[in-house]
C-alpha cells in the first residue's frame, strides 16, 4: 500500500513554545538544522519522538512540534530504549549534553550504544554545566577554572567519541553547531543509520564557556584545527589544503606537509566501514593543538539492531507456537481436578 | 505425630497406616543437597493428589556457602492437609536433616514427639566440627529423647542403589535427596509418579542420571517399607477444596500469569523492564518465556534504567511494568516520580525482603510500605495494592494494572519473599470469568484547536495519546505542567493546583475498589488488621481463637493507598485494634495518623513469616487485658 505523505517543511516542526535558551546559544543552530533535516526523511511528523535528559540541551523536545519526552538527568537513553523496543515503528532521537550523557548518565549511554538500539543520540558538548550555572563537566579540559574549580580542574576529561567507540558503537560522528552544512549532513547520515547513531556536536555556551570551540568553528582558525573525514579519501587540512595526516612507523598519526616528497598517497585514507574500530579510535584521540580534530563520520558499520532482534524473537515465537493462549498457559504443567 | 489428631488407623503389610489431617515436613541440608528440589517435588505430588498445600522455601543468600557450614543450610518446609490451610505450619512434624549443620539449625522447630530422619553417614568428624559439635549429637540420647529418631545411612544406601550405573561417587551422592524423598513418600503414602515423570523429562538427555535418581527414590521407599524402624506410616486425605481444576502456583508465577492476562484481555502488549534481584528475578524469568503473547522483556543495565525504560514504553502505549525488591525500588524512586509527573500508567512491583540496604536478600519482610508511600521527592502519592497469598498475586497484579490505566498513574504492587516463593494450589480460572481492562487512546483532538494532553475526565485522568497519532503531537516531562494544556508552568497557584490534583486523583481510586470485609464479629473488643503476605497466618490465628470461644474480628487490606472507604468506620466499631506486621509498625503509623486511633502493633523482623501460635498468644493476651 502506498500512502501519499504530506510534504513537510522546517516550519512544520517548530512548536508554539517560546525558546528559552540564552541569546546566541549554540543550541539554536542545532535546533534549526534538525528542523531542516526531518522533513527530508519522508517520515510523518507524528512518528518522531525526541527524548531528553536534564540540562540546557534537554529542553530541545519542547521546541519541536513532534512527540517529545523531557526525562530526568542522564536517563534519556534508557527511556528511549523502552520506547523504541516497544515501538520500533517510531524514529526516536535522544538529545543530551556532556554532563547528562557522560557523567550522571554514563551507564545508560554505554549500554544503549553497545546494544545498538535503533535510536539517534545527539550529544551537545559545551564542556560545562550550563543549567546549574558553570561547573566543570566530564569533558572540561584539565586546568579549567570554573565555579567549582577556582584553582583549575584536576579532573581528567574524556572524549565522547572514544567512549562511543569503546562501547562498540556502529555509527559515530562529530560536527560543530555553527557549521551549518556539515551539521545538516551529519544529522542526515545519523537519521539514516540502522542502530545507534552517536553524534557529538561541539556547542558554544556563550555564557559560561564562551569560545571553547572557536578554534574549530571560527573562520580563519578552524582551517588549521579541524580535518574533515570523508570515506575513502585522504586526511587533508589547512587553509591551503597543504597538510595531511600520515601514520608513521610507530603506528601513530603525525601531521605532515604535502609537497617536498610527500604526496596524497602517503596519507591516511579514511575508512568509516572498517570492521575493526582501531582507526576510528586513533582518530578520536587526535586533539588540538597537537592535531587537527576530525569532523565527520568516524565509523558507520552494520550490526544487528537490538529492538529489531527483540521483536523478531516475538514474531518467531508466534510463528512457531502460535499466538499465546491463556487457557493453554494456565493449564500447562501438572494440574488436577477437585470434584 | 501429626498436627491434628489421628482419626483412624489400620494395618497394611504389617505396618500401621494412620489417617492424619495436616502434616508439616521440612527438608534441610547443605545448599548443594537439593533440598529445594525435594521440597518442591513433595509439594507437587501432594497438590496433585488433592491436598491443600502451603510452602516456605528458606535458603541462604550465598549460592554455595562452604559445604557443611551452618551458613550453608538450605531448607524447604511444606504443609499439606485434608482441609484448607493458609500457612506452611508453625511446628514441624517430620524433619529430614541431611547433615549436622542442618540438624543444629532446625531441630528447635521440630515438635516434641516429632519424627527426625537424619543421614547418619554425614555425621563424620569433619561435618560435626563444621557445625560446631564437640560430640556426635546423634549419640546424645537425652537431647533426642523427645523425638522419634531414625538414623538412616543415606549416603551408603544411595550409593548401593545406583551402583552399576557407572556414576562417579560425586554423581551418586547427588541422588541422596531422592533417597530421602522416596522415604518420605513412603512415610506419607505419596504417589511418586509425578516425580518420576519429572525426573525422566528433566534428565531425558542423561538417561543414566535419570535412572540413578529413580533408583534412589525407589530405594528410599523400599527402605521405609522393609525396615523395622518404621512401624507406622500416614495418610492425608484429599482436601475439600472448591470444585475445579487446580495447579500449584507461586506468587512470582501468579504475577507473571496475571500480567500476561491483563495484556491479552486488554488487547495490548506488555513491556517488562527489569534488573536481576532476589527475590523478584523469577518474574523476569517467567515473562521472558511468554514471547508468543507479545511480551517484550528488557533486562536493563541497572534498576534506574529498568524503571526509565518502562516510563518510555508507557509513553509509547504499552502496558509497562517493572519488578524489584527494596534496594532496587530505592534506585527507581526518581523515575517513578517522572512516571507520576507525566501521568502515565505503569506498575512497579516490590517483592519485599529483609532490609535495610542489602539486608536479608532471601528472607521475607514487610518493611517497604513506607518506602512505597513516601519514597519519592515532593508530594508524590501513588496508589498501592498488596497481594495476600501466592494465588492472590494473579488477581491483584491485574487490579494494579487496571488502576494504572484507568487513572493514568504508576501503581505500586507489594509482594514479599514469602508469597513470591511460596506455593499453594490455585484454582485455574476460566478466561471468560476474567474482566478485561479497558484501554483507550484518543485518535483526535476532541474538538479542540490544539491537543490538550492534561485535560481530565471525571477520574481526573488525562488522555493516553500515543506517538504515531497524527495531530496529537505533544510533549511531556518532569517539569511542572499547566493543567489542561500540559505546557511547562512554574506559577505558584498552578503548582498548588497540580499537587492537589495529583493527590485527589489517587484518592478517587477509592471509588473503584471494593469495601473492606470483616471476618468475624462486626463490632466488639478487638479487630486484627493486617495487610500483604501475613494474611494466611493472621486468618488462621483469628479463626483458631474464635473456635476456642473468643470473639475477635479480622480485616485484611489488599488496597493500602487509598484505603477502602469503609476502613475508618470499621476501626471505629472496635475497642482495640491490633496490627501485626513483619516490620516495626509501618501500617500502624499510617492508621494512627489517618484515623487517630491508638492501634497496637505486633511486630516481628526475623526474616520469617508469623507463626500462628505467636499471633494467637498476642490476641489472647489482648482479649484478657
Amino acid at each position: 500500500m502506498s500512502v501519499e505523505l504530506p510534504v513537510l517543511s522546517a516550519k512544520d516542526f517548530a512548536s508554539d513554545q517560546e525558546i528559552r535558551w540564552c541569546p546566541r546559544c549554540g543550541d539554536y543552530s542545532i535546533l534549526a538544522q534538525m528542523k531542516k533535516v526531518l522533513p527530508t526523511l519522508g517520515i510523518p511528523r507524528e512518528k518522531f519522538v525526541f527524548v531528553s535528559g536534564i540540562g540546557c540541551s534537554s529542553r530541545f523536545p519542547y521546541y519541536m512540534n513532534t512527540y517529545g519526552f523531557h526525562g530526568i538527568h542522564g536517563r534519556a537513553p534508557a527511556i528511549a530504549t523502552g520506547l523504541k523496543v516497544s515501538r520500533p515503528d517510531l524514529q526516536v532521537w535522544v538529545i543530551t549534553g556532556d554532563g547528562d550523557a557522560l557523567s550522571i548518565g554514563g551507564n545508560h549511554l554505554l549500554h544503549a550504544i553497545r546494544r545498538n538500539v535503533g535510536i539517534k543520540i545527539i550529544l551537545f558538548n559545551n564542556q560545562i554545566y550550563g543549567l546549574t550555572k558553570g561547573q566543570y563537566s566530564p569533558t572540561s579540559p584539565l586546568g579549567k577554572r570554573t565555579k567549582s574549580t577556582p584553582l583549575g580542574s584536576v579532573d581528567n576529561p574524556l572524549s565522547p567519541i572514544s567512549v562511543a567507540i569503546g562501547s562498540e558503537a556502529t555509527f559515530v560522528a562529530r560536527s560543530v553547531d555553527v557549521d551549518i552544512k556539515h551539521l545538516t549532513e551529519t544529522l542526515e547520515r545519523a537519521a539514516h543509520h540502522q542502530g545507534t547513531a552517536f553524534v557529538e556536536v561541539y556547542q558554544d555556551c556563550n555564557v559560561f564557556n564562551s569560545g571553547a570551540f572557536y578554534y574549530a568553528s571560527k573562520k580563519g582558525e578552524k582551517e588549521e584545527n579541524v580535518v574533515y573525514l570523508e570515506h575513502g579519501k585522504p586526511l587533508i587540512f589547512g587553509k591551503n589544503r597543504d597538510k595531511g595526516i600520515r601514520v608513521n612507523e610507530g603506528n601513530r598519526p603525525e601531521v605532515v606537509e604535502l609537497g617536498s616528497g610527500i604526496n596524497e598517497d602517503d596519507l591516511l585514507f579514511h575508512d568509516e566501514l572498517a570492521t575493526e574500530p582501531s582507526l576510528a579510535f586513533m582518530l578520536a584521540r587526535m586533539r588540538s593543538p597537537e592535531f587537527p580534530e576530525p569532523l565527520g563520520v568516524f565509523r558507520a558499520v552494520e550490526r544487528p539492531v537490538y529492538d529489531r532482534e527483540v521483536n523478531a524473537q516475538i514474531v518467531q515465537a508466534q510463528e512457531s507456537s502460535g499466538e499465546g493462549d491463556l487457557t493453554k498457559l494456565f493449564h500447562s504443567g501438572d494440574t488436577w481436578t477437585v470434584e | 505425630m501429626a498436627s491434628t489428631d489421628v482419626s483412624a488407623s489400620e494395618e497394611v503389610n504389617g505396618k500401621k497406616l494412620e489417617q492424619v489431617e495436616t502434616v508439616v515436613i521440612r527438608f534441610c541440608g547443605d545448599s548443594g543437597d537439593g533440598m529445594q528440589l525435594a521440597g518442591s517435588q513433595m509439594t507437587n505430588v501432594s497438590a496433585a493428589f488433592g491436598n491443600d498445600v502451603s510452602t516456605l522455601p528458606d535458603f541462604p543468600a550465598e549460592i554455595r556457602a562452604p559445604a557443611g557450614s551452618l551458613a550453608g543450610v538450605s531448607g524447604f518446609q511444606l504443609s499439606f492437609s485434608a482441609h484448607d490451610i493458609f500457612t506452611p505450619g508453625d511446628e514441624v512434624d517430620t524433619l529430614v536433616a541431611m547433615n549436622p549443620a542442618a540438624l543444629k539449625t532446625n531441630l528447635r522447630d521440630l515438635k516434641r514427639g516429632g519424627t527426625l530422619i537424619v543421614n547418619e553417614d554425614a555425621f563424620d568428624k569433619s561435618n560435626l566440627a563444621k557445625a560446631g559439635f564437640q560430640d556426635n549429637p546423634l549419640e546424645d540420647h537425652e537431647a533426642l529423647s523427645g523425638y522419634s529418631v531414625h538414623r538412616v545411612p543415606m549416603t551408603r544406601l544411595t550409593r548401593d542403589a545406583v551402583s552399576g550405573l557407572g556414576l562417579s561417587q560425586r554423581e551418586a551422592d547427588r541422588c541422596r535427596n531422592f533417597f530421602a524423598l522416596g522415604l518420605v513418600y513412603w512415610l506419607y503414602e505419596r504417589d511418586a509418579k509425578p516425580t518420576e515423570d519429572w525426573v525422566r523429562a528433566k534428565f531425558a538427555k542423561k538417561p543414566e542420571i535419570a535412572e540413578a535418581n529413580l533408583r534412589a527414590l525407589k530405594g528410599g521407599a523400599n527402605y521405609g517399607f522393609s525396615t523395622e524402624a518404621f512401624t507406622v506410616h500416614y495418610q492425608v486425605a484429599k482436601a475439600k477444596l472448591a470444585p475445579g481444576k487446580y495447579r500449584k502456583i507461586t506468587g512470582n508465577e501468579a504475577v507473571a500469569f496475571g500480567l500476561v492476562t491483563a495484556a491479552k484481555l486488554a488487547g495490548k502488549s506488555l513491556f517488562y523492564g527489569g534488573y536481576p534481584i532476589t527475590p523478584a528475578s523469577d518474574i523476569l524469568h517467567e515473562l521472558s518465556r511468554f514471547k508468543s503473547f507479545g511480551v517484550r522483556t528488557f533486562q536493563a543495565e541497572d534498576e534506574i534504567a529498568a524503571m526509565s525504560s518502562i516510563v518510555g514504553a508507557a509513553f509509547g502505549g504499552e502496558l509497562a511494568v517493572t519488578a524489584s525488591s527494596g534496594p532496587g525500588i530505592c534506585l527507581k524512586g526518581e523515575a517513578m516520580g517522572l512516571g507520576l509527573m507525566t501521568e502515565l500508567p505503569m506498575v512497579i512491583i516490590d517483592v519485599q525482603r529483609g532490609g535495610p540496604s542489602t539486608g536479608l536478600p532471601t528472607k521475607t519482610e514487610q518493611s517497604d510500605l513506607l518506602l512505597a508511600m513516601f519514597g519519592r521527592n515532593g508530594d508524590s502519592p501513588l496508589p498501592i495494592v498488596a497481594a495476600r497469598s501466592p494465588g492472590d498475586c494473579f488477581y491483584m497484579i491485574q487490579e494494579a494494572m487496571r488502576i494504572a490505566v484507568e487513572y493514568m498513574v504508576p501503581v505500586i504492587f507489594l509482594s514479599d519473599g514469602y508469597i513470591a516463593n511460596g506455593a499453594e494450589p490455585w484454582r485455574i480460572p476460566e478466561v471468560s470469568e476474567l474482566k478485561p481492562i479497558k484501554v483507550t487512546h484518543p485518535a483526535d483532538r476532541d474538538g479542540e484547536d490544539e491537543f490538550l494532553p492534561y485535560k481530565r475526565n471525571d477520574k481526573l485522568s488525562r488522555p493516553w495519546a500515543i506517538p504515531g497519532t497524527e495531530g496529537l503531537e505533544h510533549r511531556v516531562g518532569g517539569l511542572e505542567k499547566a493543567d489542561v494544556t500540559g505546557h511547562v508552568e512554574y506559577s505558584p497557584v498552578n503548582h498548588q493546583h497540580m499537587t492537589e490534583v495529583r493527590s485527589n486523583k489517587v484518592d478517587r481510586v477509592a471509588d473503584s475498589i471494593p469495601e473492606l470485609v470483616v471476618d468475624g464479629p462486626e463490632s466488639g473488643k478487638l479487630l486484627v488488621l493486617s495487610w500483604g503476605g501475613t494474611w494466611g497466618a493472621v486468618r488462621t490465628a483469628v479463626q483458631k481463637c474464635n473456635a476456642n470461644g473468643a470473639s475477635v474480628a479480622h480485616a485484611h487490606l489488599q488496597y493500602i493507598n487509598p484505603f477502602p472507604k469503609n476502613l475508618g468506620d470499621i476501626i471505629g466499631r472496635f475497642e482495640r485494634v491490633l496490627i501485626p506486621e513483619l516490620n516495626t509498625g509501618q501500617l500502624r503509623l499510617l492508621i494512627r495518623a489517618r484515623f487517630l486511633v491508638d492501634a497496637v502493633g505486633y511486630n516481628k523482623v526475623q526474616g520469617k513469616p508469623f507463626l500462628v501460635s505467636e499471633l494467637t498468644d498476642q490476641i489472647t493476651s489482648m482479649l484478657e487485658d
